[in-house]
């Protein structure tokens, strides 16, 4: 265990340096950098002016200075400073993770604990109403846009309540507290639970079908110890694995998300400083994010051992 | 007698402001304004942006020398009246324009403000200091100032090569606030030191500005708001819904597109909208130093196939104006006479005569129904840009050319037009002051950086100076018109429209003025106040 521990380790290194390698000379391809921008916001260029600038941003260096340079700061803990806001970019980017963290956090637990109950549900009924409804329920969560849903749900409230479930930094009320995460949260996590529910729907039926559940249930275990002692822990293996790549692409329906309901988030903040080339930015920010899908793949690997007893790991 | 009908002016004004005191009713201290902001600016920096996304949050945090009058619509010379400055006077036959300075102001740091504030903030601007703004985007604006001299603490002088009354007309731009010289350029960025009626409190990048009222503000009884703060929102539609569910007093002024001003109104009737010209105008730029523009017959045949009305009533509902380089009348005060726009090609009502003219011409360099002219229509991709340019390439094919949308990413585009990667261009042309001055030099002087496709004509250039240089009003506007009408017949730049866009607020928002003839210098907001 312990060696294959060790292993995944050393593969979890080599992949965040290959990440590493891959934004840094990516955002480079792209066109423009930020000196580029800000001479465009202004409408003129004076050439000894961007050169003055490129030099002060360190832009006007060969990339692989650029890139030594920054991966040395990364190893030091010295994360460089915005190009925009000319703030230490820990201090932009920490203060907007545990927003981020809180309405994915949130949106996983939407999606599993109305997924995998309506999953399980929808298989057992098989061919039921109940069954068709889930299924155009769940085929609608993937079909909506989330930014086209934030925006229904949004001008619903406004028409409705005559309030709107922005993010409000300092909320008076634990309802707007709840609202600020909730809602959005709800929105993002409409088209993982609908994913996670057919997920659970075919895991399930498959596992509905096999030898040892028509023994338990000629054993006379109850319904409810069958689908959710029997079949329902043998069946959760693939959801965990479709939870555990959805929240590593959760972040792609947050930036939406996060633009609709205005909230300060990380993935918005991404979106912003990819718009204005802010390369110490995006470069930490997509390692940040590339840490937490590691880690998540991680996690979700050691689960697997968790709830099926016969995956152990050695080497 | 220019005296007397400034004074009739004046007092005409004044009325006006009592009224609207009147209707408005006494006004009350104290409240948050709170307003949204479209988008984050790079910096908290006046004087290192062009966008009017930096004027509307910071503006309140500074004085000018000289100021628009905050609560007339129309900016023009008589709207001009003393901030930092008591009083100013030409002398030296016009060269010099000396200011008397306002005594006992203080910055918000503390340190008190004197000639030396005003004469670094303009050295700086002028390039003629140690320190240096990161980027200086209306140094041009002083290309006529010689040097900035000062006597005692409380009298500062600009010493002209030539006579250019426009100059104060600058000075009184929301562009053109004072800077204080013990806080670097840099500082300034990030926390703006100023000596106007808010304080900078805090910039949250892509979150949010908090300003707060200046108890020592120079002005007694001044501001009456406790503070502002701007939620940055950058989603069009999130924004104008919070505004109708009351999360916002105002929405950010001038943003409001016609078709939306639709929806908010019937969402909220109860709000308080006015559309006003933000002296921002959509032009096409043609690069001349290659084929297929290179032709004048070319260039010609496609001013010569714009339909402007139909611009006008596709994207604005009706709600915008055709001009030339100078906005258009009633709200621009260069506009050309109504007769002799009409006399210029491609201006006349009849777009079917004006499409067979270009056809012809298009002929005449060679092409035909047979032979169409393909040309890619480059612009940024940003609605306001890409919808007229889907226009344009419309009416286009009626006179053989074949256009294709070639979109750019903001980074991209001002790169692309300035190493002339271009064939046409749709643009758009914002314009802080509406002087000649302004616009005829940045947009078409040889050699200016924003004369972005290079049009030099050396008679209008003398023109240009001959122009700023007079002193008399009425015959000021006949050489402007003639130059505008010049501008326009050689396809330096074909205007298509100039835009107008609305501003809503909460009724209970009172003293809020949207200028009619520039989007850039109406946000000192010292007067509004809140009703509640």
């Amino acid at each position: 265990m312990l060696a294959y521990l060790v292993r995944r380790l050393g593969l979890m290194l080599l992949t965040l340096f290959g990440i590493s390698v891959v934004i840094f000379f990516l955002l480079r391809i792209v066109p423009g950098n930020i000196v580029d921008i800000l001479f465009a916001a202004a409408g003129y260029v004076d050439p000894a002016d961007k050169a003055n600038l490129e030099k002060e941003l360190g832009i006007d260096q060969p990339l692989i200075v650029q890139y030594l340079h920054w991966i040395g700061g990364l190893l030091r803990g010295d994360f460089g400073y915005s190009y925009v806001s000319e703030k230490p970019a820990l201090q932009e980017i920490l203060p907007r993770i545990p927003i981020t963290a809180r309405l994915a956090g949130l949106a996983l637990m939407f999606s599993a604990s109305i997924g995998i109950p309506l999953g399980v549900l929808s298989a057992v009924r098989q061919g039921t109403r109940l069954d068709y409804t889930l299924r155009v329920v769940s085929l609608s969560g993937l079909s909506l846009p989330s930014f086209w849903l934030g925006l229904l749900v949004l001008t619903a409230a406004v028409a409705m309540f005559g309030q709107i479930p922005i993010f409000n930094p300092n909320p008076a009320t634990f309802l707007e507290a709840f609202a600020t995460y909730a809602v959005p949260a709800a929105v993002v996590g409409f088209r993982s639970a609908a994913l996670t529910m057919r997920i659970t729907r075919s895991s399930m039926l498959e596992v509905l079908r096999q030898d040892y559940i028509r023994t338990a249930r000629a054993k006379g275990a109850s319904d409810a110890a069958v689908n959710y002692h029997h079949a329902l822990k043998n069946a959760i293996l693939p959801v965990i694995t479709v939870i555990g790549i959805e929240a590593a692409f959760l972040i792609g329906g947050l930036i939406v998300t996060e633009t609709v309901f205005n909230i300060p988030g990380v993935a918005r903040f991404l979106v912003e400083a990819i718009r204005w080339r802010d390369y110490p930015i995006v470069q930490n920010l997509v390692m940040f994010i590339a840490v937490v899908v590691v880690l998540a793949n991680f996690t979700v690997d050691m689960l697997y051992a968790v709830f099926d007893p016969r995956i152990r790991y050695t080497d | 007698m220019r005296s007397v009908r400034a004074l009739a002016a004046m007092a005409v004004l004044s009325l006006l402001a009592v009224s609207t005191a009147a209707f408005g009713g006494e006004p009350k201290q104290g409240g948050i304004l709170r307003m949204y902001h479209r988008d984050s600016p790079g910096s908290a920096s006046i004087h290192e942006g062009a966008t009017y996304s930096l004027n509307v949050p910071f503006m309140p945090v500074f004085n000018n020398l000289v100021i628009f009058r905050q609560d007339v619509a129309q900016n023009s010379m008589d709207t001009i009246v003393p901030d930092l400055a008591e009083s100013w006077a030409w002398v030296n036959d016009n060269k010099t324009l000396t200011f008397k300075l306002r005594q006992g102001v203080k910055w918000h740091d503390g340190k008190p403000f004197t000639s030396a504030d005003v004469k670094c903030t303009f050295e700086m601007l002028m390039g003629k200091s140690q320190q240096k703004f990161r980027q200086n985007p209306r140094k041009a604006w002083y290309n006529e100032v010689n040097d900035i001299t000062t006597n005692g603490d409380f009298e500062v002088s600009f010493n002209l090569k030539r006579p250019q009354p426009s100059l104060l007309a600058l000075l009184a731009s929301g562009y053109t606030p004072v800077y204080p010289c013990h806080v670097s350029p840099a500082d300034m960025r990030t926390h703006p030191i100023g000596t106007g009626p808010f304080k900078f409190v805090e910039f949250k990048a892509n979150e949010s500005i908090k300003l707060t009222r200046n108890p020592d503000y120079w002005k007694k009884g001044r501001p009456y708001l406790d503070g502002i703060e701007f939620t940055i929102i950058t989603n069009r539609s999130t924004a104008i819904l919070a505004f109708v569910a009351g999360k916002f007093d105002m929405t950010f002024p001038t943003e409001v597109s016609i078709p939306l001003l639709k929806d908010v109104k019937s969402q909220d009737p109860t709000a308080v909208c006015v559309v006003e010209p933000n002296n921002v105008s959509t032009n096409i730029i043609v690069n001349s130093t290659a084929p297929p523009f290179d032709n004048i017959d070319i260039r010609r045949a496609m001013a010569l196939a714009l339909d402007r009305k139909a611009f006008v009533s596709i994207l604005f509902e009706g709600q915008a104006d055709i001009g030339g380089t100078m906005l258009p009348a009633p709200a621009g005060l260069w506009a050309m006479p109504k007769e002799m726009l009409e006399s210029i090609p491609g201006y006349g009502p009849d777009v079917n005569a004006n499409r067979e003219a270009a056809k012809k011409l298009m002929q005449k360099a060679g092409y035909g129904p047979d032979k169409h002219l393909a040309v890619k229509v480059s612009t940024r991709n940003i609605p306001v840009y890409r919808d007229p340019a889907v226009i344009l390439i419309d009416q286009l094919k009626s006179i053989y050319i074949d256009g294709e949308l070639d979109v750019v990413e903001t980074a991209n585009w001002f790169p692309k037009v300035a190493r002339k990667d271009y064939m046409l261009g749709l643009n758009l042309t914002g314009n802080a002051v509406d002087d000649p001055d302004q616009s005829f030099y940045e947009n078409y002087s040889c050699g200016s950086e924003r004369n972005y496709t290079n049009y030099c004509n050396k008679d209008i250039e003398k023109l240009f100076d001959v122009q700023s240089q007079e002193h008399d009003l009425d015959k000021r506007k006949k050489l402007v018109w003639e130059i505008d009408k010049k501008l326009q017949e050689d396809v330096a730049r074909p205007i298509i429209f100039h835009a107008r866009t609305g501003t809503c607020w909460k009724p209970y928002v009172k003293g809020v003025t949207v200028m009619s003839n520039s989007s850039y210098n109406g946000y000192r907001y010292e007067d509004v106040w809140l009703d509640k």
